[in-house]
């Protein structure tokens, strides 16, 4: 069994900042830092969160540009009037056009990107608390089997306004 | 020095919440009167749709008027709000914090607002399906088009309404999170499935503040499109005195600037003396705006007498006769006169003053003074030009609004209003996240006798 989470709630950062000291020095290096607002990464000295969002603006930007280029070339060789003598497929329109599928399709794929790397959407919450979101600061990590106590111990030592355990699965 | 209070996350909360959890009467009232004026402009649609656009004043040659002109004009608010929120997160301007938002959400109503007006202008305006190239009418024969510029603004128009809307949304998932945590009943239930389970963990954190970045970025280049199409109704149309001009496209790009810049600053007055948020949008945010407002306003004076320089240049009778019309014939001369005052020649002197830029009522009349402005000088470029469309005199035209158009062009301003309001009844239209952060952040040194703020710009 992989454990269950705890989570530390804390007043102050430097409380915070302590009670994750404590869990590095103990081996705990991969907990979870919840805020109400953004701290500068690394504040608590928790892991660098790595993704990959700078790719999915340039898949979005080629499946915009392809589908936009489709769509405009598509619909003037299927109705091929030629006026004034000019080439039916009309280059400087589609590049507009075109312009904006791949700014669309850009920033579509960005915002999905954004969700899909901040992990959501989420069906359950997991451990939190709604004062997070009034400036307390949560540690939640993921406690070895019988560690518990000992994390509960190590939290509340460094000063943490309360301290709560995963409800056991049924 | 500038006067930085210090709050905390409480503080902020409840600040910045108190419309959307504890919305005062007076609230509810405003927007009621804000909806029966919109109720009366969509009536005057639908008396529009059911006896035809004849109810319009449009007649030959001008077949565009109020409508049009409304048009651009709220295409060019729309255009400078996220212009402002990108250009400050870009430049990681510490007081864009209070105004990001607002210039996003102007934006999205503003431009949703501009859509309408195609519609309200088409006869049957359930056939605009046929401008968009998925909803083209193959089967009725009708010749899809790309080359013109009616479909390439529906596309850059709904790319950026999009665009917008989803930036404004994806940003606020964070506030969202806070609303669910403040709330409840049936709305604690709308905001958790809106925040998506957001518990602002440190990865979550990251990637909102580079989607902040990042789609400010994207959305630039689009909002310099929109507008340069937008031009290009006009600019393409060699028929026309005084619309076919290369300098079209940056010309009005740095007009809505002017105007959504303005529009900005009058919000965000607007907000501070509604809910009373001193703390958050302070003198020295209206100062900065105000200083930003003037290099946009010399540089779009400088287009202006460029393109209206450049229309002399050639001496040829059909501009001349144009120009003739808006400078000494009744009420184009008035419009005119009434729109250098406005746009240029009364806010910017004023400007000047640091007593005028930090006076939020002035600050507030003179934005509003610029959009006046704004709005003529949309309404001297097309319908004066369209009036002397013709070379010979005989088929020249007038242009009287008729009361529908009136209403339609009013109902507008209730519309965008009501749509801000009703934004800021379910969700905060200061970025609570934003307000937090440059909290933490600031901190005060002291430099000899005094506590100044170090994450600030000094003055």
């Amino acid at each position: 069994m992989a454990g269950r989470s705890i989570m530390g709630l804390f007043k102050e950062v430097d409380e915070a900042v302590e009670a994750a000291d404590k869990l590095i020095e103990n081996g705990m290096d991969d907990f979870e830092v919840l805020t109400g607002s953004p701290y500068p990464e690394g504040a608590f000295g928790e892991k660098v969160a790595n993704h990959r969002l700078y790719v999915w603006p340039l898949v979005g930007a080629a499946l915009g540009f392809s589908i936009a280029i489709l769509v405009t070339a598509g619909t003037q060789l299927a109705y091929p009037v030629v006026t004034g003598g000019k080439p039916i497929l009309a280059l400087p329109p589609m590049f507009i056009i075109a312009y904006e599928g791949t700014m669309l399709g850009a920033i579509l794929s960005t915002i999905i990107g954004v969700i899909f790397e901040s992990r959501l959407p989420r069906a359950k919450m997991g451990l939190y608390d709604p004062r997070i979101t009034e400036g307390y600061i949560g540690l939640v990590v993921v406690a070895p089997d019988g560690e518990e106590e000992r994390v509960d111990a190590l939290f509340k030592a460094a000063n943490a306004a309360d301290v709560k355990l995963e409800p056991l699965s049924a | 020095m500038q006067q930085r209070p210090t709050l905390t996350e409480i503080d902020i909360n409840r600040d910045l919440l108190r419309p959307t959890l504890a919305t005062p009467m007076w609230f509810y009232g405003l927007m009621m009167f804000l909806f029966l004026i919109v109720a009366g402009a969509l009536g005057a649609f639908a008396w529009a749709i059911n006896h035809g656009t004849g109810v319009y004043g449009l007649n030959r040659p001008v077949m565009w008027g109020f409508l049009l002109v409304n048009f651009v004009f709220w295409v060019g608010i729309s255009h400078a709000g996220v212009m402002l929120s990108a250009i400050l997160r870009l430049a990681n301007a510490e007081w864009r914090r209070p105004a990001t938002r607002a210039a996003e959400v102007l934006t999205v109503f503003a431009l949703g607002t501009a859509a309408l007006h195609p519609l309200f202008h088409l006869g049957r305006p359930w056939r605009i399906y046929w401008s968009m190239p998925p909803g083209y009418d193959f089967g009725r024969g009708i010749w899809p088009d790309i080359r013109s510029p009616f479909v390439w603004d529906p596309t850059a128009i709904s790319t950026y309404l999009t665009s917008t809307a989803l930036f404004v949304g994806l940003l606020l998932i964070p506030d969202i999170a806070v609303l669910r945590d403040r709330s409840s009943g049936m709305m604690q239930r709308v905001y958790s499935m809106m925040s998506l389970g957001w518990r602002g963990n440190t990865r979550q954190w990251k990637l909102q503040i580079i989607a902040g970045f990042l789609l400010s970025a994207l959305i630039l280049p689009v909002f310099v499109s929109v507008h340069s199409i937008v031009s290009w109704d006009f600019a393409v149309q060699i028929a026309v005195e005084g619309w076919n001009a290369t300098i079209f496209a940056p010309y009005f790009v740095i007009g809505a600037v002017h105007s959504g810049v303005a529009g900005v600053i009058t919000v965000l007055a607007l907000l501070r003396w509604l809910f009373k948020w001193e703390n958050y949008i302070r003198d020295d945010h209206f100062d900065a705006l105000a200083r930003l407002l003037i290099v946009v306003a010399v540089g779009w004076f400088y287009f202006f007498v460029i393109e209206f320089m450049m229309g002399f240049y050639p001496n040829e009778e059909p501009e001349l006769s144009l120009r003739n019309l808006q400078l000494t014939e009744w009420p184009f001369n008035a419009a005119f006169i009434v729109f250098a005052l406005t746009a240029f020649f009364i806010p910017v002197p004023l400007w000047l003053f640091r007593k005028v830029r930090r006076n939020v009522a002035l600050m507030f009349w003179t934005t509003v003074m610029v959009n006046i402005g704004m709005w003529l000088e949309r309404f001297l470029i097309i319908v004066p030009s369209l009036m002397r469309k013709q070379v010979l005199t005989f088929n020249w035209g007038s242009y009287n609004p008729s009361p529908i158009e009136l209403i339609l062009v009013g109902g507008s301003f209730a519309m965008v209003f009501l749509g801000v309001l009703t934004f800021v009844k379910f969700f905060p239209i200061i970025p609570l996240a934003d307000a937090k952060e440059g909290a933490i952040m600031a901190t005060e040194i002291r430099v000899g006798k005094v506590m100044v703020p170090a994450a600030y710009r000094e003055e």
